[in-house]
C-alpha cells in the first residue's frame, strides 16, 4: 500500500491544478483505493467537506485523526448526501481521534459492518440543540461487533449515540449531551452500555424495541455504572419521530424491550422519570406487525442510586401533567406502565435501589380515567416486583 | 505534448499503480474511448458492432438529464433469463449510460451537452461501476473515481431556465444504489422494464424480441406472458396506481427493499410489495430524523400533503430529501403522480388494489 500511497501522492502532485487543496476529493479517493491494512490519516485542521464521504466494501482499515479537537471534518456547507461519513459492507474498521461536525443528516453511519470501533470520535452539531440538526451522531445499524469508546456526541436531533438492529455491542467511557436521546440501543442484542456520562439530553439512555423492522427484537442489554444526570432538555426532535415522544426529564427509558438489566447507575435530577419501563401502547401508535411484541418483560433494575430535587415534571406531555397532578413536586423515580406481557412470567424486577420511589401507573385500568388522575388507581408498592431473586451488590 | 492534461496523466498513473495492487479499478480504463465501443466521433455515440442501444420503461429521475443506454455482451455469450424477471449476465458484459442535457428542452436534439457516462462492468469480482466525466470540448470522458461536481443549466419545456450543480457519483456511490445482499447488480435491464418497443435504426421493435432475434438471451418465455412496468410519464400506460408504483420502484426500491440499505426503515417500495404498512400506509418513521417533517406517517391515505413520502420527494435539503443522492432538483411530475396516487387511497381502499 505504501506503494500506492506514494503513487497517489505523486499523482496528486501532478494534478495539483485540478485538485488544489481539495481534501474532500483526496480523502474520498483514498477511501476508494484503500487496501486491507491501510491507515488513512485525517490531517489536523478544520476541513470543509461538501458531500458524504463513503467507505464501501473495505476490510481492515484504520481511519485516524490527530485528536477529536484537532482533526475536524466540517459539513456545515454540505450539499450532497445524507450523512457525513457512510461506511457500508465492511469488515474490521477502526475510526479514531477525529470529529465530524454539522452534517445535514447523520454524522457517521455504519451499515452492514462486521466489527467497527469508534474510539475518541466526536460527533457534534455546533449551534446547540436544534430540530434542524441531523438525526444521529454515532450510528451503527445492522452491524456485528460494535465498540464505541471515549467518544462524544453533542446536539443530535434524535440520538447522539445510536446502535440499531445490531449485536455484540459495547458503548463505554463515552459522553452524550444536548441530544434528544443521549445513548439509544434499539432492536439490538448483547449490548453492554457502561461507564458513560449522559447529561442534559431530553432522555439520557433509551432501550427501545420498535415494530416493522427487519431485526424484530433485542435482548441481553446491560446498562451499568453510568451517570445519568440532569436530562431535562426540551424535546427538540422534529415532530413525527418516535423519539419525540420521550418526556423531557427522562433518565433511562425502556420501551417494549425485554431482557434488560439496569444496575449500579447514578440517576440524578431527571425531573420527569428517573427510570421508565413502558410498553409500545404508550406511543398510541397502531401495531400492524404481527411478529412484534409491544410489552416489556424480563427487566431488572437494581443497586442504582437515585436522587431528585423536588420540582415539577415536564408539563408539555400528558404523562407529565398526570404525574404533576398526582404527585406534585415529588415524582417517583421508577415509573412502570403496568403492562405485563400475558405470555411471560418474568416482568419487572426492582431491588436494592437507593432512595428509589416507585409507581405502577397501570395504564390498562386507568386509561379510561386518563384525565382524572385523582381517582386513578396507581400503586406505589414495589413489592410485587421483588421477584425473590437477589441481585447482589458489587 | 507537455500540455497533456494533468487529469489524464493522473488517471494513467492511478491506473498503472492499480494494475499492480489488485485494486478494483484494475478493471477500468482511464478514458471512455479506450473501450472502443463507439465509432467515429465519440460524442455521437455511434454504436460499434455488438453495441446495442436500449431504454427502460420507467426511468430513474436524475435532475431531468436525458440518458442513452447501451449493452455490450462478450462475443458469443448470452443473457440468461431468471424466473423472477431478472437476467444473469455473462462476465465482461458492459452496460453504458450517458447523461446529457439539451440547452433547451423545447428543442431536445440540438445543442447537446454530455455530462457523464457511467459504465457497469461485470468483472471477475462482480459488477463494478465507473463514472467518466466529459470534457468541455466534448471529445473525451475521463474516469473520475471520486466523482465530480459540474455546473449545469438548461431551459425547460416551459421555457424557464434552471441552473444547478450536477453531481457525478463516485465509485462507492455507484455501489450504494446498485448493491443488494452485499452484491452489486444492474437495476434497469430487467425483463419488465425492457418489454416495450424501441426505435431501432431499422424500425420499431419490442426490445426483448430484438434481443432474442440477435441471439442475446436464452431461456426467455413467450414475451406476451411477461409483465411490463409502466412508463410513468405516459398517462396512457397504466392506471395512476401502476404509474406511481413504477415511479417508486425505479426511484426508491433499489434501497427500499429487503436486502438493500433502506431496509432498516422497514419501508419497502419495490413493485412486488403488497403489504400496506411496508409500503408506508400509516407507518411511523424509524430513523427519519429531519425527514419526518411535521408528519407522523409515510403515507396518509387521501392526504398527500400529510405524507412523509411526499415531503421528502419535494425537498432538496440533503438531510431531508429522498432519494438521498443523485438529484438537486425536484421531479415535479413525479411528485404530482405520487400525490395523485395517495389522494386516491382511502382507509377502505388501501394499496395495493
Amino acid at each position: 500500500m505504501k506503494n500506492i500511497t506514494s503513487k497517489l501522492t505523486l499523482c496528486l502532485l501532478f494534478a495539483n491544478f485540478i485538485f488544489a487543496s481539495d481534501i474532500e476529493k483526496d480523502l474520498q479517493t483514498q477511501f476508494i483505493l484503500a487496501e486491507p491494512g491501510d491507515t488513512i490519516t485525517i490531517p489536523e485542521g478544520v476541513h470543509q467537506i461538501r458531500g458524504t464521504l463513503s467507505i464501501e466494501g473495505k476490510k481492515n482499515l484504520l481511519i485516524r485523526g490527530l485528536g477529536m479537537d484537532k482533526s475536524i471534518l466540517s459539513f456545515s456547507g454540505q450539499t450532497d448526501g445524507a450523512q457525513g461519513i457512510s461506511i457500508t459492507n465492511c469488515k474490521n474498521i477502526i475510526l479514531e481521534n477525529f470529529a465530524v461536525q454539522d452534517s445535514k443528516g447523520d454524522a457517521i453511519k455504519a451499515q452492514y459492518v462486521e466489527r467497527i470501533e469508534f474510539r475518541s470520535i466526536k460527533a457534534e452539531w455546533t449551534n446547540g440543540p436544534k430540530p434542524t440538526n441531523g438525526a444521529y451522531g454515532i450510528y451503527p445499524v445492522q452491524c456485528q461487533n460494535v465498540l464505541i469508546e471515549f467518544s462524544v456526541a453533542i446536539g443530535a436531533s434524535d440520538a447522539g449515540i445510536y446502535v440499531g438492529q445490531s449485536s455484540d455491542i459495547i458503548v463505554r467511557h463515552s459522553t452524550a449531551y444536548h441530544n434528544v436521546a443521549g445513548i439509544e440501543i434499539e432492536n439490538s442484542f448483547d449490548a453492554l452500555v457502561h461507564t458513560n456520562n449522559a447529561y442534559e439530553n431530553t432522555g439520557g439512555i433509551l432501550i427501545f424495541d420498535l415494530p416493522d423492522l427487519v431485526q424484530k427484537k433485542g435482548g441481553n442489554i446491560h446498562v451499568y455504572h453510568n451517570i445519568v444526570r440532569n436530562n431535562n432538555l426540551d424535546n427538540f426532535a422534529p415532530p413525527g419521530n418516535i423519539v419525540g415522544k420521550v418526556l423531557p426529564g427522562t433518565g433511562i427509558m425502556v420501551l417494549a424491550a425485554n431482557d434488560v438489566h439496569i444496575y449500579e447507575n447514578t440517576i440524578q435530577n431527571n425531573k420527569s422519570i428517573g427510570t421508565g419501563i413502558v410498553s409500545y401502547f404508550i406511543t398510541e401508535e397502531a401495531i400492524t406487525d404481527s411478529l412484534y411484541n409491544p410489552y416489556t418483560s424480563d427487566i431488572h433494575i437494581y443497586n442504582n442510586i437515585y436522587s431528585r430535587e423536588a420540582g415539577l415534571p415536564t408539563l408539555d406531555y400528558e404523562i407529565g401533567k398526570l404525574m404533576a397532578i398526582k404527585y406534585g413536586r415529588n415524582i417517583p423515580d421508577i415509573i412502570y406502565d403496568g403492562m405485563q406481557d400475558p405470555d411471560v412470567k418474568e416482568g419487572l424486577c426492582i431491588q436494592n435501589n437507593f432512595r428509589a420511589e416507585f409507581t405502577n401507573m397501570d395504564i390498562e385500568h386507568n386509561f379510561e380515567k386518563w384525565y382524572s388522575p385523582f381517582i386513578s388507581n396507581f400503586s406505589e408498592d414495589p413489592s410485587p416486583h421483588d421477584c425473590g431473586r437477589q441481585h447482589t451488590a458489587n | 505534448m507537455f500540455k497533456f492534461s494533468s487529469k489524464v496523466l493522473c488517471s494513467i498513473l492511478l491506473f498503472s499503480s492499480i494494475l499492480f495492487s489488485g485494486n478494483p479499478l484494475k478493471y477500468a480504463k482511464p478514458k471512455l474511448s479506450d473501450y472502443g465501443v463507439f465509432l467515429g466521433n465519440l460524442a455521437d455515440h455511434t454504436p460499434g458492432k455488438g453495441v446495442i442501444p436500449y431504454d427502460v420503461s420507467a426511468q430513474l429521475f436524475t435532475d431531468y438529464a436525458l440518458k442513452s443506454r447501451f449493452i455490450v455482451l462478450p462475443k458469443g455469450k448470452q443473457l440468461s433469463y431468471n424466473s423472477d424477471g431478472s437476467f444473469d449476465f455473462p462476465r465482461e458484459t458492459i452496460l453504458i449510460k450517458t447523461f446529457y442535457y439539451p440547452a433547451d428542452f423545447r428543442n431536445p436534439n440540438k445543442n447537446i451537452r454530455l455530462m457523464e457516462t457511467r459504465l457497469l462492468i461485470h468483472t471477475p469480482e462482480g459488477w463494478l461501476g465507473y463514472p467518466y466525466v466529459w470534457n468541455d470540448a466534448q471529445t473525451e470522458a475521463l474516469l473520475e473515481i471520486a466523482g465530480e461536481r459540474m455546473n449545469a443549466t438548461f431551459i425547460d419545456i416551459k421555457g424557464d431556465r434552471t441552473t444547478f450543480e450536477y453531481l457525478v457519483p463516485n465509485f462507492n456511490q455507484c455501489k450504494g444504489c446498485h448493491v443488494n445482499q452485499n452484491r452489486m447488480i444492474p437495476i434497469g435491464p430487467k425483463a419488465r422494464l425492457l418489454n416495450h418497443e424501441f426505435n431501432y435504426k431499422d424500425g420499431k421493435m419490442n426490445q426483448l424480441k430484438k434481443w432474442t432475434s440477435l441471439d442475446m438471451i436464452k431461456g426467455l418465455p413467450d414475451i406476451s406472458t411477461l409483465p411490463h412496468t409502466s412508463n410513468y410519464s405516459d398517462v396512457s400506460d397504466g392506471s395512476t396506481a401502476n404509474r406511481a408504483r413504477a415511479w417508486l420502484d425505479i426511484n426508491c426500491a433499489h434501497c427500499h427493499r429487503l436486502g438493500a440499505p433502506g431496509e432498516t426503515s422497514g419501508l419497502f417500495l419495490n413493485i412486488e410489495e403488497t403489504n400496506g404498512t411496508k409500503l408506508g400506509v400509516y407507518k411511523p418513521p424509524i430513523a427519519a430524523g429531519l425527514g419526518a417533517g411535521n408528519f407522523k406517517h409515510t403515507i396518509v391515505p387521501g392526504k398527500p400533503d400529510e405524507s412523509i413520502m411526499i415531503y421528502r420527494m419535494e425537498s432538496t435539503n440533503p438531510g431531508i430529501m429522498m432519494p438521498e443522492l443523485g438529484r438537486k432538483l425536484v421531479h415535479k411530475e413525479g411528485v404530482e403522480l405520487v400525490k395523485a396516487w395517495i389522494r386516491g387511497l382511502s382507509d377502505n381502499h388501501p394499496p395495493p388494489e
